[in-house]
């Protein structure tokens, strides 16, 4: 049996380290929202000539007047990013074609573009907000109904603390969002919550069984009991998403990324925080017996 | 727990069965109609482009506000009430009346049964607000009289928008409403959307109006330009002789004389005998056609044409006037539409993303299935059958259902994929504990099935809840990875409690006897 319960003060502090950093980036540092949530136009392109790089293009395009414009290789060397902000000019992907046409030659395929307006920027992001907002009050409110207000609390923290520190890591790198991380934000409080509500299970069930160890031993040997199921649903689960992060090309990497973290993130929680809430507010037995006779 | 009837297993081979066959119906062609579905592949994966129109109301709301105003004034003046400093102010009117109307006034603009203000039982709301302050009264469309006059113009603009787009040609165009001023285009297949843009940027408001020198002109006169900037902007009056109302037909023709491309095009009998009116009294003067306020061309009429039809020049291209021609033949928007949001993928690169999403489901599969039979051994194998067919169940409900399968929503089965093995393994490792103090195999086995079942429950309804909000939040693309993900949850259940559990007992009633079975 392995002694998580030795660690839970420093592992405590470890997260909400975390949680503060991820606060702290989060104000200031802020987020790297995509044209999804900001508005603007992206466009992907594949040269058929290998000699064009990111700066000759960069240059090209920064004589458009496009104002920011950021360009950078899209997976390899002959495929390009760029993006830019919103344009009020109707026909600017034309412009822009015709421009790169007669600077490099008829060597640019327009593989994807993207163009989002300032409303439909707005709208996506409080809808993207609303998502979450919804999901974790749908989460509380199941697990409310599911168990005891400690054990609710518990996974809310968790919950919460898995969330902040993966946007706070994307913060952190400067990796992009957009809608496709709402999705795996959403996910991961899914999967957060599933594997703290297994340990919990365990937790309650042992409640009733033993009415002489106290939680700090009982989390453990919970912990411990649930042990291989977490490990291995969390290996398959992370071998699946390496594979999308690796082979699954590249719109699907900030996903596969940010599902990777919160992964490891909800495995992590669901040990460290999701526990050691049921310890600091001195579960015991009577906790769940007063609720199994209040049934 | 443990007992199955033949019965039980009988339908579970059948469903299974059914599933693997509906999902093969991507890969090999069926004779059968019920067996020949196929999953639709989304924008991100066929390649195409969605474009999200939004209808500008305003200049709506302005003409009406305008037409208002003469409707107004007749209507007041049939009752004897002169209406005093009517003015127009953007999308309101103001105007006064003398002391003793305004209680009369007041009372026809709220009157139930009112003509000029139309009232909305339904809503217990009339067309249009009125408010009074000192002594001027302020007439304004209700919130009511507004969404009544964007629904209706976004049914009119919905109707040119599928009019302009069969007459491209595109394969399978979805073209539909969203809100009250919104109209989503999807088109799949289509590589350059450029053509199409430009085609539904244009209101084609066409308009045959005199040039006049004089701003005196008695229904007013406006300067506008040319489209092609060639001639000096002209003073052209605002009196409509005929628009693109009284079009029957237009077509791109080469004028066999001057070695032109125009568009020639034909009246209806109204259109024809007010066409005829005009040519015949307007002789030496110059006939302006005007699109959407700039001035293709301007032409001296020469003869009357009595016959209805005549032709367009202004220096066309073959390309400009077959553009032309059907916005024409196909009919003005009521009002002016804006690309407010546009995704376009082309072919290759939804090829491009299909192969990765393969590849990347085979390898996330293969990984989990060598994983999971190294560390279960028999069990495993067991575990990684259900897999499979889980797999199949899920491509073949979506295949049944003609759902739309995304990148994304690609994404979302091969989570499925690592994530389904959870419930086997809850079920196995709670075996694996409770046979530590039960030497019976089968007592074991059914306490392991069902003392795992309530972690198993609530394992899935989490990642449900996660999948129905994102389903009903979440636009295109990630509509498919909830839909994957919400239906993978289904069928991971289905194939953990019949197909995985049949195995296990079969496997199970054979080594009853065994130590160590798990």
């Amino acid at each position: 049996m392995i002694a998580f319960n030795k660690y839970y003060n420093q592992f405590n502090i470890f997260s909400i380290s975390l949680v503060v950093i991820s606060l702290f980036l989060l104000t200031f540092k802020g987020l790297n929202f995509g044209i999804d949530f900001k508005g603007g136009t992206l466009i992907e392109l594949r040269s058929t000539d290998s000699i064009i790089n990111v700066s000759s293009l960069r240059d090209n395009l920064n004589s458009m007047n496009l104002g920011d414009v950021s360009v950078k290789n899209f997976g390899n060397e002959t495929d390009f990013l760029i993006k830019f902000e919103i344009n009020n000019n109707k026909n600017i992907i034309g412009e822009i074609k015709a421009n790169l046409d007669k600077s490099f030659g008829n060597t640019f395929d327009f593989r994807r573009v993207e163009n989002v307006g300032p409303k439909v920027s707005a709208e996506l992001l409080k809808s993207g907000v609303i998502a979450i907002a919804v999901a974790l009050t749908l989460m509380l409110i199941y697990i409310w109904i599911r168990f005891e207000w400690q054990f609710s609390l518990g996974a809310i923290l968790a919950l919460f603390h898995d969330v902040l520190v993966t946007l706070g890591l994307f913060s952190l790198l400067g990796l992009e969002i957009n809608l496709s991380i709402i999705a795996a934000v959403l996910t991961i409080v899914g999967y957060s919550m599933n594997d703290t509500v297994v340990i919990f299970d365990r937790v309650r069930e042992n409640l009733r069984k033993y009415s002489d160890i106290k939680i700090y031993d009982l989390t453990n040997i919970s912990i411990n009991e649930t042990l291989s199921r977490t490990l291995i649903t969390s290996i398959t689960t992370l071998l699946a998403l390496l594979s999308i992060f690796f082979f699954g090309g590249e719109i699907l990497k900030g996903f596969s990324l940010a599902m990777i973290f919160g992964i490891i993130f909800g495995t992590y929680s669901s040990i460290y925080i999701a526990n050691t809430v049921l310890v600091r507010l001195r579960v015991s037995q009577k906790t769940v017996l007063r609720d199994d006779e209040s049934n | 727990m443990l007992y199955f009837s033949k019965f039980r297993i009988i339908s579970v081979t059948l469903v299974s069965l059914f599933f693997i066959l509906i999902a093969s119906s991507n890969l090999f062609k069926f004779e059968n109609n019920f067996l020949n579905k196929k999953i639709n592949l989304g924008l991100d994966l066929q390649g195409g482009s969605y474009l999200l129109l939004e209808i500008d109301n305003n200049p709506v709301i302005e003409q009406k506000i305008q037409n208002l105003s003469i409707t107004i004034r007749n209507y007041f003046k049939d009752k004897n009430i002169r209406i005093k400093n009517l003015k127009i102010l953007g999308q309101k009117l103001s105007f006064s009346v003398d002391e003793k109307f305004k209680q009369t006034v007041l009372d026809t603009f709220n009157d139930e049964e009112s003509e000029l203000n139309p009232y909305y039982p339904r809503f217990k709301s009339h067309q249009l607000d009125i408010s009074e302050e000192n002594n001027i009264f302020f007439v304004n469309y209700s919130t009511q009289g507004i969404v009544k006059l964007k629904t209706s113009s976004q049914d009119q603009a919905l109707e040119i928008v599928r009019r302009r787009i069969d007459e491209i040609g595109t394969n399978e165009p979805n073209i539909l409403k969203r809100g009250n001023d919104r109209i989503l285009v999807e088109l799949p297949g289509l590589d350059d959307p450029m053509r199409i843009k430009s085609l539904l940027g244009k209101t084609a408001n066409l308009t045959f109006r005199f040039v006049t020198n004089n701003d005196q002109d008695s229904f007013g006169a406006e300067k506008l330009s040319y489209e092609d900037e060639s001639e000096e902007a002209a003073l052209v009056s605002k009196r409509i002789i005929l628009s693109g109302d009284n079009l029957l037909d237009a077509q791109p023709r080469m004028d066999s004389e001057t070695n032109e491309t125009v568009v020639t095009f034909t009246l209806d009998r109204v259109g024809a005998k007010r066409f005829g009116k005009a040519t015949s009294t307007g002789i030496g003067k110059q006939l302006a056609i005007v699109l959407d306020n700039k001035i293709i061309s301007a032409p001296v009429i020469r003869d009357t044409i009595a016959s209805g039809s005549g032709q367009i020049s202004g220096g066309f291209t073959f390309q400009s006037a077959t553009d032309l021609a059907l916005l024409l033949r196909s009919g003005a928007l009521p009002a002016p539409l804006n690309i407010i949001e546009e995704r376009t993928v082309g072919p290759d690169l939804g090829q491009d993303s299909i192969n990765a999403g393969m590849i990347a489901l085979a390898i996330g599969f293969v990984l989990v299935i060598v994983f999971i039979l190294v560390k279960y051994k028999i069990f495993g194998l067991i575990t990684n059958i259900t897999l499979i067919v889980n797999l199949f169940l899920l491509i073949g409900i979506l295949t049944i259902f003609e759902a739309t399968l995304t990148l994304p929503g690609i994404a979302g089965i091969i989570l499925t994929v690592g994530m389904a093995v959870d419930a086997n393994v809850l079920i196995f490792e709670r075996i694996k504990e409770e046979l530590k103090n039960e030497k019976n195999n089968l007592i074991a086995f059914d306490s392991g099935y069902t003392k795992s079942r309530t972690a198993i429950l609530d394992a899935n309804i989490t990642t449900l809840l996660a999948a129905i909000i994102l389903f009903f939040m979440g636009s295109g693309p990630i509509k498919g990875f909830s839909l994957t993900l919400g239906i993978g949850i289904f069928t991971t259940l289905f194939s953990v409690y019949f197909i995985a559990r049949l195995l296990t007992v079969l496997y199970v009633y054979r080594n009853k006897e065994k130590e160590g079975l798990i």
